[in-house]
């Protein structure tokens, strides 16, 4: 076992895949020579040369575009967006095409490709680089949209999705990368995708996150459950689309209590769509109004004021506990 | 300091069969008597194909379809210069290019009916699916290219196609910058059949040739007749060759004109004039490679209406072939949403079966 950050897990999980399938390719701007702006693919081009680690011309609709190409021809691109923030030229490409190929000629061509990006606020970043976006990409059928929370879960998903056969958008929460490290087992793991974990079981509350919300989450959920002398379940969500959303709701038809906790401004979001589910599936166990703990609808202000926008331990845990009280 | 001339660029124009069926005997292509044949019979197949589909669509027996009247040399010819490895990568106006390759007229109606099941032509004979969103493919083609480099298929290049409108998206200036760097082997062709529904070719760009973009990238480009089915030939077997000596991508502008309308939506009256239509009739690619055959003795009166007649019972085979099926279920949407089935899509096809199972029991 050795002690990794997010940001070594996922080049980890990289490098395994790569060493495993030579039709595994990377791709993108400065992910080659630079290994990244924030050092996932470092060392890649070294190992396994210009061929598989590319650096392409800045123009994200283009690494989309020729990755749904490589894909349909055999190849298994990972395609890198430098930000989420700058992803969304390439919507196009994948809503107009990667996401339907499968669809569009009934399962004869599909587009085994992964589309990563470092998301998420926190980081004190300039304008365009602070964006949780999460729902967006989720809107989107034929699409599984991926968010780890640790180096651990990063690696095995990671190598979930470079073997998906469809297109994942692989979000990687960049406040975490390098904000704490893991034990990261040696031999291989791979986490199926489309499957929520229960971090901890409970029986008072249960309380759903993930991606970089995850951390501050499980401080409140200890602080109320110390405080308290109760036990919360906790859930990470992991993949956003297709939702598990059976995994929320058996757990809040045995607590009755459940609060959700999105970095995304309020509405359209995925903790929209976990309450809708609940209503759907255990509204009649509800004891209380499903919580929620947000950002606002706003645009996602520049980094001075970012944290105070940002839902923190102190506003979980207030949360939490307004919901217990309900 | 004098100015320095630092380059020189020039684009040329190809032209081999002319607007009367004359040829350049200098530049003439050497195809044998039988891709000959089978290029003019697929050229026609393309121009009855879209007669019968415009009938079809008159009576409400198809959907909307776009058809490529006119164009038949521009995009049929191209498959014709290309080996089996070789990709096809399109839009939904190139149907000379698709039944070139063998995808059977049923399949191509289905999809212009609404079906998927229109879409599913075999993998193994590298043409993909037919790209709506205008350009994107084009980069879909140098994501394939790369590949086939990668892998060491130096045999397989990849045949593009997009309109001139296309030419305006960023997507095909992206792709050509790629193939470019990548050193792809890409042909891109360009229809450019003056109208990209009724915005005219001088309103898309001001420069003087389409093929001219190719400058800007560092690629041969040239403008071709692209009613002149030999010089199309001739232009995308160069490009070819090219590609896969390692010698990377080309752009080909085919000159050429939408004969008919955008798609069975749109009235040209409004935008154009018919005696702008009536000259480009007289360029028809299809009159000149008829006059050329003739001229070789590959063709005359008698066996052109036997081709005629073996055409039209192809597709009245193929009509019937694809009204016949319809016992398509109606749940397959939700077979290809993902490779995995996911509990909650699985629900909803169950919801979904009993609305309509509802719906049936209340007539």
């Amino acid at each position: 076992m050795a002690k990794l950050n997010m940001v070594q897990a996922i080049n980890l999980a990289l490098t395994e895949e790569m060493a495993n399938d030579e039709n595994v390719i990377v791709l993108g701007e400065d992910v080659g020579v630079d290994g990244g702006v924030f050092r996932v693919t470092d060392g890649l081009h070294d190992k396994f040369g210009e061929k598989r680690v590319i650096d392409t011309p800045l123009a994200e609709s283009a690494i989309v575009g020729a990755s749904i190409g490589m894909a349909m021809a055999g190849l298994r691109p990972v395609a890198e967006m430098q930000f989420s923030g700058f992803s969304y030229l390439s919507i196009p490409q994948l809503e107009g095409n990667a996401s339907r190929m499968r669809a569009r000629t009934m399962g004869k061509w599909t587009c085994p490709l992964v589309l990563r990006m470092p998301y998420g606020g926190a980081v004190r970043a300039l304008e365009h680089h602070s964006e949780s976006r999460e729902a967006m990409y989720a809107t989107i059928p034929g699409v599984t949209v991926v968010i780890p929370s640790g180096p651990r879960n990063a690696r095995a998903l990671m190598l979930a999705a470079i073997r998906d056969p469809d297109p994942v958008v692989f979000m990687e929460p960049k406040r975490s990368y390098r904000a704490f490290r893991e034990e990261v087992p040696e031999e291989e793991e791979v986490r199926e995708l489309g499957k929520a974990q229960v971090v901890q079981a409970g029986t008072d509350l249960t309380v759903v996150a993930w991606g970089a919300m995850m951390r501050p989450t499980l401080k409140a959920v200890d602080l109320i459950q110390k405080k308290r002398n109760i036990t919360i379940e906790l859930i990470d969500l992991l993949t956003i689309a297709p939702m598990d959303a059976d995994t929320i709701v058996e757990s809040v038809k045995k607590t009755g209590r459940c609060v959700v906790v999105q970095e995304a401004p309020r509405s359209f979001g995925a903790s929209s769509e976990i309450v809708a589910r609940i209503n759907d599936d255990a509204l009649l166990y509800l004891e209380a109004p499903v919580g929620r703990v947000t950002n606002y609808d706003v645009v996602t202000p520049y980094f001075g004021r970012e944290m105070m926008y940002l839902p923190d331990e102190q506003r979980i845990a207030r949360s939490l506990e307004e919901t217990l009280d309900f | 300091m004098p100015l320095k001339k630092i380059g020189d660029f020039s684009i040329s124009y190809l032209q081999i069969l002319n607007e009367k069926g004359v040829v350049d005997a200098k530049l003439e292509p050497k195809l044998s008597d039988d891709e000959l044949h089978k290029l003019y019979r697929t050229m026609l197949l393309a121009r009855e194909t879209d007669a019968r589909m415009l009938k079809l669509q008159r009576q409400g027996r198809l959907g909307t379809f776009g058809p490529g009247t006119g164009q038949e040399a521009a995009f049929t010819a191209p498959i014709s210069a290309a080996s089996d490895e070789d990709w096809i990568v399109g839009t939904f106006r190139e149907p000379g290019a698709r039944l070139f390759r063998g995808e059977p007229l049923s399949q191509y109606l289905a999809y212009f009916n609404g079906y998927e099941e229109g879409n599913t032509f075999d993998p193994a004979k590298r043409v993909l699916p037919m790209s709506v969103i205008v350009a994107s493919q084009t980069l879909h083609a140098v994501g394939l290219a790369y590949a086939m480099q990668y892998k060491g298929e130096k045999d397989s290049a990849v045949i593009t196609f997009l309109g001139d409108g296309a030419t305006s998206e960023g997507d095909f200036h992206e792709a050509l910058n790629f193939a470019s760097v990548w050193q792809a082997p890409v042909v891109f062709i360009v229809q450019n059949n003056q109208w990209a529904i009724s915005t005219p070719r001088k309103m898309q760009t001001r420069a003087k040739t389409i093929a001219q973009r190719a400058v800007a990238y560092d690629m041969p480009g040239i403008q071709v007749d692209g009613n002149d089915p030999l010089a199309m030939y001739q232009a995308t077997k160069e490009a070819l060759d090219r590609a896969h000596a390692g010698e990377g991508p080309t752009l080909i502008e085919a000159v050429t004109y939408r004969l008919m309308m955008h798609t069975t939506a749109d009235d040209p009256k409004k935008y154009r004039s018919e005696d702008e239509e009536k000259e480009w009739w007289k360029k028809d690619p299809l009159t000149r490679f008829r006059v050329y055959l003739e001229n070789k003795g590959l063709l005359d009166e008698k066996s052109h209406a036997a081709l005629a007649t073996e055409i039209k019972a192809y597709i009245d085979d193929e009509v019937k072939k694809f009204e016949a099926a319809t016992d398509w279920p109606p749940d397959i949407s939700f077979d290809h949403v993902l490779g995995t089935r996911h509990p909650s899509i699985e629900r909803q096809r169950t919801a979904f079966l009993a609305n309509l199972n509802k719906e049936a029991a209340n007539g």
